[in-house]
């Protein structure tokens, strides 16, 4: 018996506009709407939809008992897909119906808040709940934290929220000699499962597929199947973790990377023992074989995978702390008096607007430059801090006692 | 007269000096022809003609071209232009030969004409060679008495012109290589430069800190150069409306440059910001160094307080002085500052460095050195903190600005050219 657990991230931030200096003060509309908007059409008619066509067309060949995949799509992706293209959503919403699809809880805004501030990632995570709830009548069980973050603190405070699993990275930091193909439990909360992503074979997929310089080049369907198969037996549990955009944004179409997909799934399940399965099913039909723990946080991105590319220079470090400088403030003026604050305030907080700063661009620069609407670091630097001077103004007026 | 920059297409004090010199000389009654790189039809309408190389028409005859580079040409060498680069970016440039001048034309009949951009690209040494070439042709079309050039750019046309007509060359240094480098000039530009006051007949300094810069630096004679400030235009139009902000605005407003000392400014904001929590700082202009500014801003977690403009065009640079309550000019060196009397003329009260030509004419102006952070700190401390300073400051300060016109500066000009004809 072989379990892969294949789960997508689906993610849209709300991009700045160029907003000057001048605008501070005069305009409060930091978004570009024309970008946004391109892109999300764009990205839909690339990826969202023939993908999604594609994952019901094998869940209902192969029946959901056999083939399910697990989705977590930001607040920001959801509100975006009902602006600028509500057929994507009814799209998701379709495939949810076919009972083949998880759908994971995350923070709304795709952030960083729980490395920033644990009220604000509870409060970001509830109103996600909230809205998978309205948009698709789902309570998700299974959680992941932006970009695969975990730490021990974290893996506490998830499970107190309900949930009984956690997506992690598979790195060595983590697991240290073991392999990412078990379940694992969180020794700081022991009651929730942890599932470590397969990078290696995650990475095949995701960033070296279309690499013709990689010595595996060209990754086929039968190929990938035999890596799977020259697993150790006992390691039963695979889970392969990505970007949604990988099919057909990050890898073109003209790759081939939608047939390889298909082809390899097919060849997978000629195997009568091979299931794909959601984190839920994962937990409810594997032990877990011990326990992981984190004291500092951890990442699935680039090759540190730590915070580096968020957080790792002084732009960054600089535009989150004066970001959450402001939380103490906006916490004092009530949602339903402000929904616009509160709105401004859960976009500001998506972790793309802190890796458009990254200057870490020898490695990993090519992903960090995908969707980047900024020439470099420093105008995404100048940008973010201008929107937040204005922001900053909005809030402190509005604060009782000023006017 | 042979310039570089003229409104709307300026880049800095420059193209803003030339328009008020052009101006007031037109109305003592001095027929001026200003001829720039190109001229891109925008410009505010006039009283004197404007013209672009650009639409010089040049015979196409090559023996001409060679005969002309023999006396101007320049061996290759590498040089740096970054003070003048426009991007953010500091390119390496590398010129291992001077190019031909006659690089993408347009023809017309049996003559042609050369292509200017008219900006500070990479290709900046290039356009000053190929300017120089079109202006000599002007030598056989146009009639006139004195040849004006204003800073290195132009001085090459100016000598041919020279050389070709034997009328008056006067030069006017609006900026030395020293002033843009330090005390390591671009060996190409300084030779430039020491052609021209070489060749001139008459010098003209923007203050007479320039006067003794070129007086030393260049070895001129100092009874060749006069020193004749620069002045400002009254203003035309209403200011902008302030929005009601608690936050203060304390703008640096120039290329980011060596030259105009960025990171003393951001150095006294590093002392001022815990203590003005209202002061706003803005960082108006590009320039080689800002990149390096931006990450200091960041080291000091004081991007909150920080706005980057980049470039600003004129118009904006109004709206920009509409909104302040300080302007800091912590310049290392500056021939004049034509921009501290464009914030006086918005009310706004002006710190400058003393290394500057503006401090010369200028009482109503609190003065500093450069290098001196803590005593600048407190001085922009004292505008925000203290009302009155800035009250008393936009009394004396119009007074004084109204002594500044160009209309006394071009007579002061035209003294000089009387020289030249005695």
């Amino acid at each position: 018996m072989r379990h892969i657990c294949l789960y997508f991230q689906v993610h849209q931030p709300f991009r700045l506009r160029i907003y000057r200096f001048f605008d501070i003060g005069e305009s409060h509309d930091y978004y570009h709407e024309l970008n946004n908007r391109v892109l999300m059409q764009r990205i839909a008619r690339k990826c969202y939809l023939p993908m999604n066509a594609l994952i019901k067309k094998l869940i209902t060949k192969h029946t959901p008992e056999r083939f399910s995949v697990a989705f977590s799509v930001s607040g920001t992706a959801l509100e975006q897909m009902q602006l600028y293209a509500p057929e994507v959503l009814e799209s998701f919403q379709d495939l949810y119906k076919t009972g083949g699809v998880e759908l994971i809880g995350e923070t709304y805004a795709h952030s960083l808040a729980s490395l920033k501030s644990e009220a604000e990632f509870r409060r970001q995570v509830a109103l996600h709940t909230d809205t998978l709830e309205k948009l698709f009548s789902a309570r998700p069980k299974t959680f992941r934290n932006t970009e695969l973050v975990f730490f021990d603190k974290l893996a506490r405070w998830v499970s107190e929220m309900g949930y009984t699993a956690i997506l992690a990275e598979g790195t060595d930091t983590l697991l240290g000699w073991r392999s990412p193909n078990h379940l694992y439990t969180a020794r700081a909360a022991p009651e929730l499962r942890v599932l470590p992503r397969n990078y290696q074979f995650s990475d095949d997929i995701a960033f070296r597929f279309s690499n013709q310089a990689w010595s595996e080049w060209p990754l086929t369907a039968e190929k990938f199947a035999a890596w799977f198969q020259a697993l150790p037996q006992h390691e039963i549990l695979v889970n392969l973790f990505m970007d949604y955009e990988t099919f057909g944004e990050h890898q073109w179409p003209e790759t081939g990377i939608f047939e390889f997909f298909e082809a390899w799934v097919e060849k997978m399940l000629q195997d009568k023992d091979v299931r794909y399965v959601t984190p839920q099913v994962a937990i409810a039909d594997h032990e877990p074989v011990g326990e992981v723990e984190a004291p500092k946080p951890l990442s699935w991105a680039d090759s540190e995978r730590d915070l580096t590319a968020w957080l790792g220079n002084d732009m960054q470090q600089d535009a989150f702390e004066s970001l959450y400088a402001l939380e103490t403030l906006i916490q004092q003026l009530p949602i339903q008096k402000h929904p616009d604050i509160h709105r401004d305030w859960i976009r500001l907080q998506t972790s793309d607007h802190f890796y458009y700063m990254c200057t870490k661009f020898f490695a990993d620069g090519d992903v960090h430059k995908y969707f980047n609407p900024y020439d470099n670091p420093y105008e995404a630097y100048v940008t973010y801090m201008n929107v937040l001077a204005d922001f900053r103004e909005r809030v402190e007026a509005a604060l009782p006692g000023t006017d | 007269m042979l310039g570089w920059e003229f409104p709307p297409r300026i880049a800095g004090g420059l193209g803003v000096a030339c328009y008020g010199l052009v101006k007031g000389l037109a109305h003592h009654g001095v027929k001026v022809t200003f001829v720039m790189p190109y001229r891109s039809g925008q410009e505010p309408p006039n009283t004197y003609r404007l013209l672009g190389a650009n639409e010089i028409e040049i015979p196409a005859d090559t023996t001409l071209t060679t005969t002309f580079w023999k006396q101007v040409r320049f061996y290759g060498v590498e040089t740096y232009l970054g003070p003048y680069l426009e991007q953010l970016e500091r390119p390496t440039l590398t010129f291992h030969a001077v190019p031909e001048p006659v690089s993408e034309t347009t023809s017309r009949g049996g003559a042609i004409r050369l292509f200017f951009s008219g900006k500070y690209g990479a290709d900046l040494l290039d356009e000053v060679y190929r300017y120089a070439y079109a202006v000599s042709f002007l030598a056989q079309k146009e009639e006139f008495d004195i040849i004006h050039a204003h800073d290195w750019l132009t001085y090459l046309g100016g000598i041919a012109l020279k050389q070709l007509t034997g009328k008056p060359l006067v030069v006017h240094i609006h900026a030395t290589e020293y002033d843009r480098s330090g005390e390591n000039p671009n060996p190409l530009i300084r030779d430039i430069e020491a052609r021209g006051f070489a060749e001139a007949d008459l010098i003209i300094a923007v203050s007479f800190y320039t006067r003794a810069l070129v007086v030393e630096k260049y070895g001129v004679p100092p009874e060749k150069v006069w020193a004749i400030h620069n002045a400002v235009l009254p203003k035309d139009r209403q200011p902008i409306p302030r929005p009601p902000r608690r936050r203060k605005i304390v703008t640096f407003l120039g290329r980011v440059t060596y030259q105009k000392g960025p990171e003393y400014f951001v150095e006294a904001a590093a002392r001022l910001a815990p203590r003005l929590p209202e002061a706003h700082f803005v960082v108006a202009g590009t320039g080689d160094k800002l990149r390096g500014i931006i990450q200091r801003v960041a080291e000091l977690r004081l991007g909150s307080r920080f706005s980057f403009t980049g470039f600003l065009p004129p118009k904006e640079v109004e709206n920009l002085f509409d909104l302040s309550d300080v302007y800091v000019m912590p310049s290392v060196s500056e021939p004049f500052g034509i921009s501290a009397l464009e914030a006086l003329r918005a009310g706004v009260p002006v710190i400058v460095s003393k290394q500057s030509g503006v401090a010369e004419v200028l009482r109503y102006a609190l003065k500093v050195d450069f290098w001196d952070v803590d005593r600048l700190s407190d001085l922009i401390y004292g505008v925000l903190k203290y009302p009155a300073i800035t009250s008393f400051f936009r009394r004396f300060a119009q007074d004084e600005l109204s002594q500044l016109q160009w209309e006394r500066s071009s007579s002061r000009v035209i003294e000089a050219y009387k020289t030249l004809y005695p």
